[in-house]
C-alpha cells in the first residue's frame, strides 16, 4: 500500500519537475528570440525544413479535407433543399475547426516528431556539449531559431489548408454536385465574419504553433542521449502535441465561440 | 552557415503563398470586403414586435443590401424595441417616410429588415427616425389566428 502510495508521488513529482523544467525553457527560449532576429539566415534555413517541407503535405491534405467536406456535408443539405448553403458548411468548419487543428496535428506528425529527431540526435551524439564547450548557447543559435519557425509557419500552413480546402469544396460542390456558383460564393461571405472566423482561426493556428513547436524542442533537450531515448522522445512528441492541441482547441473554442 | 539561394526563395515561396491564401480567406470568404469600415448612417426604428432579428443582420432596399442592423434596445415607456440601423454613406437619399419591416429570408431563413421607399422630398440623415414599421410575422401567431378564425366560422 504505502510502495503504491510512493510511486505515485514519484511519478507526480517528476511530472511537475519536467513540467518546471520545460516552462523554464520556454522562457529562456523567448529571451534568446531577440538574438535570431539579428541573425535572419538562421530562421530562414529553420522556416525551410520546418514550412515548406510540411507545404506539400498540408496542400494536398487540405485538398481531400475540403472535398470530402463537402460531399459528405452534401449528402445531408440536400435532405433539406439547402444546398446553397454547402460554401458555408465547408468554409465554417474549416476556418474555425479542421484547418487549425488537422494541421497542427500534421505540423505535429511531419515537422514536431522531425524536431525532437533532431535535437535529440544532436545531443546524443554531444554536439550540443560540443557548442557548450566553445562557448555557444545552443538555446540560442539551435532552440530559438527552430521554435521561431514552428511559430510563423504553422498559421501559414494553416491559412494554406483552409484556403485549399475551400477551393477542393469548391470544385466538388460546382463542379461535380452542380451547386450554383453565385450562390456558393455570396452565402459564404454573408455568413462568414472576419473578426469573428478569420481571425479566431489564425489565433488557435499561432497557439498550436508555440505548443507543438514547445513540445517538440524540449523532448528532444530533454532525451535521454541513447537512440532507444531519442525514437521514445519523438513518440512522446507526437502523443503529447496531438493531447495539447485537442484539449487546447476544446478550451479556445469553449472561449470564443461557446458563450461561456 | 551558408544557405543556399535556392532555400531562401523557397521560403520566400512559402511566405507569400501564406499570405496569398490569407488574402483569399479574408476577401473571398469572408464578409471583410463588403462592410467598407464603419461609416455611413444611423437611422432608429421603434417595432412592436422584432421576432428573432440580430444584430448585424442586414438592412435591405429593393433585395440590395444597403446596411446592417447595429443594436437592438429595448425602450421601457412604450414597450416596444428600439433597432439602430447603420446604412451605408452612398445611400442618402432615402425619403423621410420610409417604411421599414421585419421579413425573412425564404421560410427557414434568418430575418432581415426591408425598407421601401416613400414620397418624401426631406431625405434621412444620421439620427432620424422611421415612423412607419411592420413588425415580424411570427409564425406561431399566425397559426394561433388562422385556428381561433376557423373555429369562430363553425
Amino acid at each position: 500500500m504505502l510502495s503504491y502510495l510512493q510511486r505515485l508521488g514519484a511519478v507526480s513529482i517528476s511530472m511537475f519537475e519536467r513540467l518546471g523544467r520545460g516552462s523554464l525553457f520556454f522562457v529562456n527560449i523567448v529571451f534568446s528570440v531577440p538574438s535570431v532576429i539579428v541573425r535572419p539566415r538562421l530562421l530562414i534555413a529553420q522556416m525551410h525544413s520546418v514550412g515548406v517541407l510540411s507545404f506539400s503535405l498540408i496542400v494536398i491534405s487540405g485538398l481531400f479535407v475540403g472535398m470530402v467536406l463537402a460531399l459528405q456535408g452534401f449528402y445531408t443539405l440536400s435532405d433539406f433543399g439547402a444546398e446553397g448553403m454547402l460554401g458555408v458548411m465547408v468554409s465554417a468548419s474549416l476556418i474555425r475547426e479542421l484547418g487549425p487543428v488537422v494541421t497542427a496535428l500534421l505540423f505535429a506528425g511531419r515537422a514536431g516528431s522531425a524536431l525532437t529527431a533532431e535535437i535529440g540526435l544532436m545531443k546524443a551524439t554531444e554536439q550540443i556539449s560540443g557548442m557548450e564547450m566553445m562557448a555557444v548557447d545552443p538555446v540560442k543559435r539551435i532552440m530559438a531559431p527552430r521554435f521561431l519557425a514552428g511559430l510563423i509557419s504553422m498559421p501559414l500552413l494553416a491559412t494554406i489548408f483552409s484556403a485549399v480546402g475551400i477551393v477542393g469544396g469548391y470544385f466538388i460542390g460546382v463542379g461535380l454536385l452542380g451547386i450554383d456558383e453565385g450562390g456558393f460564393w455570396a452565402q459564404m461571405q454573408a455568413k462568414i465574419d472576419f473578426s469573428e472566423d478569420v481571425m479566431n482561426g489564425l489565433i488557435k493556428s499561432v497557439v498550436f504553433g508555440w505548443v507543438v513547436t514547445w513540445i517538440a524542442i524540449f523532448e528532444g533537450y530533454d532525451a535521454i542521449p541513447t537512440s532507444e531515448g531519442v525514437g521514445r522522445a519523438t513518440t512522446r512528441t507526437v502523443v503529447h502535441s496531438a493531447f495539447a492541441i485537442l484539449l487546447l482547441d476544446f478550451i479556445l473554442t469553449a472561449l470564443m465561440f461557446g458563450d461561456i | 552557415m551558408h544557405i543556399s539561394r535556392s532555400i531562401e526563395v523557397l521560403v520566400g515561396f512559402f511566405v507569400a503563398i501564406g499570405f496569398v491564401a490569407m488574402f483569399f480567406l479574408s476577401m473571398e470568404v469572408s464578409n471583410l470586403s463588403n462592410v467598407g469600415g464603419e461609416e455611413g448612417y444611423d437611422v432608429k426604428a421603434n417595432f412592436e414586435n422584432i421576432g428573432s432579428l440580430k444584430v448585424r443582420a442586414p438592412v435591405s432596399m429593393a433585395g440590395v443590401n444597403i446596411g446592417r442592423v447595429k443594436a437592438i434596445d429595448f425602450d421601457p415607456e412604450s414597450f416596444e424595441a428600439v433597432v439602430t440601423m447603420n446604412i451605408e454613406a452612398q445611400y442618402n437619399q432615402l425619403p423621410l417616410d420610409t417604411n421599414a419591416s421585419i421579413l425573412t429570408a425564404g421560410l427557414l431563413g434568418e430575418q432581415f429588415i426591408g425598407l421601401e421607399p416613400g414620397g418624401e422630398e426631406d431625405v434621412l440623415v444620421n439620427g432620424s427616425e422611421i415612423e412607419l414599421t411592420q413588425s415580424a410575422l411570427v409564425l406561431e401567431q399566425i397559426i394561433g389566428q388562422f385556428l381561433f378564425n376557423s373555429a369562430s366560422k363553425e
